[in-house]
């Protein structure tokens, strides 16, 4: 009972108790440093890599939820989602908690969305098509 | 129904040498992939190989997978992609399978590489020349694929790590994480905590940092970092601390992540009082091992063995990669988690034996199977290649007719 207790409290470590402490930098939550970027967010594409080169082949518009958005030529729909900041993708369908993708490969179903009325696509499969309409799915998702 | 001699599942290293190998002997073959492009993970793969010339050392992955698929396209092989297998029909020819594990006994001589010629194993051929139906789905049609001999290279699924909120957005694999950057060029996320420091974590690791982004730490629940020295040494220089003996307790956030905690565990891997600490991260990735995707064998109805050391519940197989059903074979991680040179050697065994069994005994056939067999043998008597050479034993103790342990508690999935 002892030592669940203390493990509770050590959740809410106040800075002056004596924990543990790295020997190095590793970045501490702190809620004050939040605001530390402003201005427009930064791009989610990679700019510049040592050794791949991602060539744009053309831009592809798309809607989420009623919103313009634009992708890429050739990548998934969960790929577009992605780089334009879309984490959400679905509720689950008992608890309704919110779910993305997780091994982006076709094999986990945690992406099935709602597309063109489609419900239960899988978007990390589902290459993105010129003005394809995606919405987040809420449970099962009903056929139209 | 199109019909087939080798039906091959599977378009990553291992499936893709299958195809190569057993087009070349002379088969007919049939490659099925779910995605749109071949080579499996090698695709999403930046970091070069090692091992020797043969084995594509110094390639990148994603050049394998060119390479791989170039010479695949050259050859008289039919290729899938973005074709599902949804189901596998047919009758079991277990009953076949015995009496050809009866002639290698009589006639053993104790290599057991080599099939016996003047007994084939296809004799006594069944009424019907196809011993199985492949139900496949593509985007727009059902159709149905009746073969001679399947090969089953399905690769593996990543694993998931229970801690409190693992299901909110921004938990990624590490797999899927590596997909999104290297192949599509997006950022999974600004800052990323990394869990588990196998190749994978590791290797990960530091193409998340080539792509820009900060890796918070690699936590690591054992007291030892898992993978090869040279990727974590990488990383050291980089000033990313790799805290072993650390785990994930929670992932903090509403709608997607915002943050992790992270503790000392003891020795019995149990989180330890007044350790916690929280760690500002909006990505967690997990690269805490993959399970053989073994659905297909399953339905096939082959003899399954559960190897902790080969990531779950594999096919018993011999060393020709064919499991208790002769006709069906598997290859790569499906057959136990190892890397992409294994697999591409198990798909030329698979793929040669397979064409064997099809078209007769050959010698150019025999003597790709006794080379890859071997340069097997070599590959895992190296350091690393230690728990796969075990679980490999373990599974060659269990006589296929054994080969079912329902180990703890464990029931063969249905469907897929």
């Amino acid at each position: 009972m002892r030592a669940r207790t203390s493990r509770r409290k050590s959740q809410v470590t106040s800075p002056k108790s004596k924990v543990w402490t790295p020997s190095f930098e590793i970045g501490l939550w702190d809620p004050g440093r939040k605001s530390r970027r402003s201005g427009p967010a930064p791009s989610r594409r990679i700019e510049q890599h040592p050794i791949l080169t991602f060539e744009n082949r053309g831009s592809v518009g798309f809607f989420f939820e009623g919103r313009a958005m634009a992708g890429r030529q050739g990548e998934t729909i969960a790929a577009a989602l992605a780089a334009n900041g879309v984490r959400l993708f679905r509720h689950a369908e008992k608890t309704g908690r919110p779910r993305g993708f997780f091994c982006a490969v076709g094999k986990c179903a945690s992406c099935l969305m709602v597309v063109d009325g489609q419900p239960n696509t899988m978007v990390c499969m589902e290459p993105l098509r010129e003005g394809v309409k995606v919405e987040r799915q809420s449970g099962r998702g009903k056929l139209a | 129904m199109k019909q087939t001699d080798l039906a091959i599942v599977g378009g990553g290293p291992a499936g893709l040498c299958a195809a190569i190998t057993a087009s070349r002997l002379g088969a007919e073959v049939v490659l099925i992939d779910d995605s749109d492009r071949l080579g499996g993970q090698l695709v999403k793969q930046t970091h070069k190989f090692f091992g020797s010339k043969r084995h594509y050392c110094g390639t990148r992955g994603m050049d394998i997978a060119t390479t791989l698929e170039q010479e695949l396209r050259a050859l008289p092989a039919e290729i899938l992609s973005g074709t599902s297998v949804v189901g596998l029909y047919g009758g079991s020819v277990s009953a076949e399978r015995r009496a050809l594990q009866e002639t290698r006994v009589q006639g053993s001589t104790g290599s057991g590489v080599q099939v016996p010629e003047s007994q084939n194993p296809r004799t006594p051929e069944p009424p019907n020349p196809f011993r199985g139906v492949l139900g496949l789905a593509s985007r727009d049609r059902f159709t149905k694929l009746g073969f001679k001999c399947l090969i089953a290279a399905t690769g593996a699924a990543e694993n998931n790590v229970l801690f409190q909120n693992n299901d909110l957005p921004g938990v990624y694999g590490a797999g899927a994480v590596q997909t999104l950057m290297n192949v599509y060029g997006v950022k999974p996320g600004t800052r990323v905590l990394m869990v588990g420091s196998g190749n994978i974590g590791l290797i990960v690791s530091y193409q998340l940092i080539q792509a820009g982004i900060e890796v918070a730490a690699v936590v690591e629940a054992l007291p030892k970092i898992g993978g090869y020295h040279v990727h974590a040494a990488k990383l050291a220089r980089l000033g990313v601390p790799i805290l072993t003996s650390h785990t994930v307790l929670s992932a903090m956030g509403k709608e997607q992540v915002e943050g992790a905690v992270i503790c000392r565990v003891g020795k019995d891997l149990k989180p330890v009082a007044r350790t916690a600490r929280k760690l500002k991260v909006d990505t967690i990735c997990l690269a805490v091992g993959l399970t053989p995707l073994s659905e297909l064998l399953w339905q096939s109805g082959c003899s399954m063995v559960y190897v902790p050391e080969l990531g779950g519940h594999v096919a018993w197989h011999d060393e020709n990669m064919q499991t208790s059903l002769c006709h069906v074979y598997l290859a790569g991680d499906v057959s136990g988690i190892e890397e992409a040179s294994t697999a591409m050697l198990e798909g030329r065994v698979a793929g040669a034996h397979a064409a064997m069994q099809v078209l007769g005994p050959n010698p150019d056939a025999k003597r790709v199977l006794t080379e890859s067999q071997a340069e097997l043998c070599a590959i895992r008597k190296g350091p690393f290649g230690d728990k796969a050479a075990c679980g490999k034993a373990r599974l060659a103790e269990c006589a296929p007719a054994t080969g079912t342990v329902p180990a703890r508690g464990l029931s063969p999935k249905p469907t897929l």
